[in-house]
């Protein structure tokens, strides 16, 4: 298996029920590769990210991953119960003790060096999110995997933050698998960008998926180059996943397009 | 030495608190507290149960309060509207067990030991049982401890490094029901989360990391064993009541600390 995590037909329910989340999807990320998620607000992209990591049942399907595979994770909103004190020392050795050097170097790394002794609750969010690549990064991962990592961070935060997730990948090697909002700096920095609403819409190289008509629907004709548009307009009625009828891959052509993609 | 009863007293709640420092930390870190009252509320249950079939209070009482955790545990995981449901929990679970125990002619008279604790009755048999169920507990929230603080810090972070929260909220469960049954003598049901809970609020104020927080709520719990068990020697208080009063001190004491 040269995939470090291979995905097939997987499909996912909500929990207790059997309304698919996600359904019949085909994923894999190589050694190396920097694959972005993007779709709308329930589109599953968080819960294809649990399941691929092994956090969530299948409806059925199969997700393979490479023996003795190292994955660092960094989930979606980490809401940090307030009421534990935490240094940033002491939350790098959670659960795996590591040495304050060893500490020291991955916080000097992810550009927040000297913040071992701070309370993890006064920092701001940019800091926070870079403690926690830290964090994930002294696994020595073979696959980082980042949901929604720019959430929360302004506008020149998201750019620096994208140029540090090149740096890790030039300097480690490691794989990226990340689901993003940010679609103009995703497409700048992705080599592959997977769009998803309860199946994968379209997926390839940031070229090929900007220009397809699915993700244009989804995310409005001025998504490409503009950063303004962030909120896709979508409200086609994919209601008919579940029987399988409504799939499609690359190249997929049929019209997706019944809101007003009205160029902000 | 052991055969003071004062001596006995002071020894029973110091083992009382060397454990209750922790597990009260956890305790306030998850936002437990009501978990802890409807668990120790459903001991008072327990204790009728082993008083009409004679059997050990202790054992009565551990068995009452582990089916309690083992159920509220239950409900969290299926995200109940907690609140509510502890709420429900935890005064009907009291309210029966009061009722049972009108049942027990001979537990009518001293349901305020039951209630508030007789930590000056304390026996040898008591005091070994005391520290044995102590020193287990602190052992596994030792054993556990790297897992246990990563779940109760985020349990997503848990999962992806390969802990399953579930098996983690379990043994604090548990370890929470042995810790009910052992204090039940010392501070009584209704008090016992108090034990557990206001020496961790208050060394929550000014401790940077879990592992100091948990000591110093060990070491703020025994000072109010101390304190409380002096001031009701001296002053005639009861001994349960007292214990925590002196707790509640040192909390206030504790955000004055800070403020200043």
């Amino acid at each position: 298996m040269t995939s470090l995590i291979e995905s097939r037909s997987l499909t996912i329910h909500r929990p207790g029920t059997t309304q698919p989340v996600l359904a019949q999807v085909d994923f894999r990320i190589q050694p190396g590769e920097i694959v972005t998620v993007v779709g709308p607000n329930g589109s599953g992209k968080s819960s294809l990210i649990r399941a691929l990591l092994g956090h969530m049942p299948l409806a059925s399907g199969q997700v393979a991953r490479r023996a003795g595979l190292r994955i660092g994770y960094v989930p979606q909103r980490v809401q940090l119960d307030t009421a534990i004190p935490m240094t940033v020392r002491r939350f790098l050795s959670l659960p795996t003790r590591v040495s304050n050097a060893e500490a020291e170097q991955a916080l000097a790394r992810t550009g927040v060096p000297g913040l071992g002794p701070r309370q993890l609750t006064q920092l701001s969010g940019g800091q926070f999110q870079r403690v926690l690549l830290a964090r994930a990064l002294l696994r020595d991962p073979h696959l980082l995997v980042l949901d929604e990592p720019t959430q929360g961070l302004d506008q020149p935060g998201i750019v620096v933050f994208y140029k540090l997730i090149e740096e890790v990948r030039r300097d480690t090697g490691a794989a990226i698998l990340m689901v993003s909002h940010d679609l103009l700096v995703v497409m700048r920095s992705s080599d592959r960008v997977v769009c998803l609403n309860g199946h994968v819409c379209c997926e390839g190289t940031p070229q090929h998926v900007s220009g397809a008509p699915e993700y244009l629907a989804l995310f409005g004709a001025g998504a490409e180059g503009t950063l303004a548009l962030y909120r896709h307009r979508h409200d086609h009625d994919h209601d008919r996943v579940p029987q399988g009828d409504h799939l499609h891959g690359p190249g997929c052509r049929h019209d997706h397009s019944h809101a007003p993609a009205a160029p902000n | 030495m052991l055969d003071d009863f004062f001596t006995r007293a002071v020894l029973a709640g110091l083992g009382l608190a060397m454990v209750a420092g922790p597990l009260g930390s956890f305790v306030v870190w998850r936002r437990m507290a009501y978990f802890g009252d409807s668990t120790a509320h459903a001991a008072i249950l327990g204790v009728a149960l082993a008083l009409s079939f004679e059997i050990s209070i202790y054992a009565g009482t551990l068995a009452v309060a582990t089916v309690m955790a083992c159920l509220v545990s239950a409900l969290v995981a299926r995200g109940q509207a907690m609140d509510t449901m502890l709420g429900v929990l935890s005064h009907s679970a009291l309210a029966v067990g009061l009722v049972a125990i009108s049942f027990v002619p001979s537990a009518r008279s001293d349901l305020s030991s039951y209630l508030f604790g007789d930590i000056l009755a304390v026996g040898r048999a008591d005091l070994v049982l005391i520290w044995t169920g102590a020193a287990l507990v602190l052992g596994l929230l030792v054993l556990r401890w790297q897992r246990l603080v990563t779940s109760s810090l985020n349990e997503e972070l848990a999962m992806a490094a390969g802990i399953d929260p579930r098996i983690e909220r379990l043994v604090l469960s548990l370890a929470l029901a042995v810790v009910v049954a052992l204090a039940i003598r010392v501070v009584g049901s209704l008090l016992i989360s108090a034990l557990l809970i206001v020496p961790a609020a208050a060394a929550r104020r000014w401790a940077r990391t879990p592992e100091l927080m948990a000591a110093a709520a060990a070491v703020i719990a025994a000072g109010a064993v101390l304190a409380g068990l002096w001031a009701s020697l001296r002053l005639d208080t009861p001994a349960g009541p007292s214990i925590v009063t002196a707790a509640a001190i040192f909390f206030l004491l504790s955000q004055g600390i800070r403020r200043a």
